[in-house]
């Protein structure tokens, strides 16, 4: 269909998209791995040298590093089993027949719409605080002593929050996979006697397996890169408790004005970042060529 | 085909989901509860009947300024659409109707640029935006949310695109159709509600975005999401207020969301689940 009059204009159509996103891509990038080799802090700019690996050497030897990495992969881990288990328990209820699942379905879904501040806020203040919160006034009602939630527990309450905002796009998604399992399929399976247990594992598990594996990169994706939830409630701390790899960051490049070691982490985060896009590239390339 | 279910099993499963779904819910439903009480209702302990009152709102307002947080979200969140949409439609339209063997691989590349951490390019950004006088800009903040939707815009475009049938094409040309009437009547029409809900989810996830909007601004093209995070800070704990603050800055976009949210899912997945 394509005549070379219309794969020269297809060319220029293109053009732009590409140019400013291989821009967007390159630039910072190369300024940030440039950066992260040299020592250059930002309350004395004129002294800028060479530093070899001593960014990385020194994020490296930070044991706020390890704590973070760790923070970041407790938190991915978890929000992620949090999600992705009781998306699919969410899914499969709201698949069976009821009154009013357009109202129910809008109920679940709202959260996702809730902006990351205003959701961290709502938690932090309404509901776990403990002198005003619901769970305090719960746990006052119950005569027992309200848990100082953000003091005590501030990763997991971070977990919760964040689970909380993603649970509905996983429930979504693996609705939209279970709807369009074939109802045929399931009556067959019924037909021959199959039980709801081994209906469950044979045919839905197997048809939903995909949408559990889409959900999981992309939810990776944006978990790694969690800032907005941590900087309004526990701010990283109490110490390093809740600090992850963005917000150690954050830290380092904006309250310490080390360019160069903000950069070195901002490296090692792109690296993380690669090993989990690499698995979520091969997963949606396969759709492509379907 | 339809299997007969007893109105029991029926009244169970709406029971059941219903409890978990206002659960789920409770949250947003308690902060515009509490949006409606005084700052002493506010902390006097659980209650799901407000006063009624509206002076939270009013105090929002007249102490912060609201309303120029807002219109900053509104030009930000609609400005960074319109014009990822002016760069990507041609885009995403050359791919979907004259796919050459590269096109696969520019759309995964595109893709590719969406998974770089936001934080790790902090930096850099952070540097040319103060270079350039950029920082705390409406205009600064506009380009950076194009550039980080663009992928998802092109993408979500193309899988609209796609489904538009060639051989209609075919059709109007043996009719005789110019390639500009081809075009207008032809094509416009069919793609018209694909860019629609990819503008609606684009203004939605514009609207959200919390990390560039709370880093490149201050007070001049602050957004919501930098208003509410400012909200932190001890001395802006009042519950009654902060809930006011809060509503407002999600109403708008709650409600698109509800409209969009089949769309959503084929936008975010890259159309790999639809």
């Amino acid at each position: 269909m394509a005549t070379r009059q219309t794969s020269t204009l297809a060319r220029f159509m293109m053009a732009p998209s590409v140019i400013l996103l291989f821009i967007w891509m390159i630039v910072p990038l190369a300024m940030t791995l440039w950066f992260s080799f040299q020592n250059y802090n930002l309350l004395n700019p004129a002294n800028v040298s060479f530093a070899g690996l001593f960014n990385y050497k020194f994020f490296y030897t930070d044991p706020a590093f390890f704590q973070s990495i760790w923070n970041t992969l407790v938190l991915v881990v978890g929000v992620l089993l949090i999600t992705v288990i009781g998306g699919i328990a969410l899914a499969l209820l709201l698949d069976q027949p009821m009154f009013g699942q357009g109202i129910v379905r809008i109920l679940v879904i709202s959260p996702f719409f809730v902006m990351p501040p205003v959701a961290a806020l709502v938690w932090k203040n309404m509901i776990m605080h403990p002198g005003y919160g619901v769970f305090a006034d719960f746990a006052k009602f119950f005569g027992a002593q309200p848990v100082d939630w953000f003091a005590q527990f501030p990763l997991f309450s971070i977990i919760i929050i964040v689970a909380w905002q993603w649970l509905p796009f996983a429930t979504l998604i693996l609705l939209t996979a279970l709807q369009s399992l074939d109802g045929e399929q399931k009556e067959a399976a019924e037909m021959d006697g199959a039980g709801i247990v081994s209906r469950f594992i044979y045919l839905t598990i197997p048809h939903i397996s995909r949408a559990v594996t889409v959900v999981i990169l992309i939810q990776t994706i944006f978990l790694l890169g969690v800032y907005a939830e941590i900087l309004v409630t526990t701010n990283g701390g109490p110490g390093y408790a809740s600090t992850n790899l963005p917000f150690l960051i954050y830290r380092t490049a904006l309250l310490g004005y080390d360019v160069g070691g903000a950069s070195a982490g901002g490296i090692i985060a792109v690296i993380l970042a690669n090993i989990v896009a690499f698995f979520l590239m091969r997963a949606v390339g396969k759709n492509l060529d379907k | 085909m339809a299997r007969a279910v007893s109105t029991r099993r029926k009244i169970g499963f709406t029971v059941a989901a219903w409890v978990v779904a206002l659960l789920i819910f409770f949250p947003i439903l308690y902060t515009i509860i509490t949006s409606f009480k005084s700052e002493t209702e506010a902390i006097a302990g659980f209650s799901l009947v407000p006063s009624g009152t509206l002076e939270s709102y009013a105090e929002v307002q007249a102490q912060s300024n609201y309303f120029k947080f807002f219109l900053n979200s509104v030009i930000i969140a609609v400005g960074s659409t319109i014009l990822a949409l002016v760069v990507a439609v041609p885009a995403a339209w050359s791919m979907a109707f004259s796919p050459t063997k590269r096109t696969k691989d520019i759309l995964m590349w595109m893709l590719s640029t969406k998974m770089m951490p936001a934080v790790a390019v902090l930096v850099p950004i952070y540097l040319i935006f103060r270079d350039t006088y950029l920082l705390d800009t409406r205009i600064g903040l506009t380009v950076m949310l194009m550039l980080i939707n663009l992928p998802i815009v092109v993408w979500m475009l193309y899988t609209y695109f796609r489904e538009i049938p060639g051989e209609i094409l075919e059709a109007a040309r043996m009719d005789g159709a110019t390639l500009w009437g081809e075009i207008v009547y032809v094509l416009t029409p069919m793609a018209v509600p694909g860019i629609a809900s990819t503008m609606l989810l684009n203004i939605i996830l514009a609207w959200n975005e919390a990390f560039w909007t709370i880093r490149l601004t201050t007070t001049n093209a602050a957004p919501l999401t930098a208003f509410i995070a400012s909200f932190s800070s001890p001395q802006g704990l009042f519950w009654a207020k902060l809930s006011a603050a809060s509503t407002l800055a999600i109403a708008p976009i709650l409600i698109m969301g509800w409209f969009s949210q089949r769309q959503l899912v084929r936008g975010l997945t890259f159309g790999a689940v639809k």
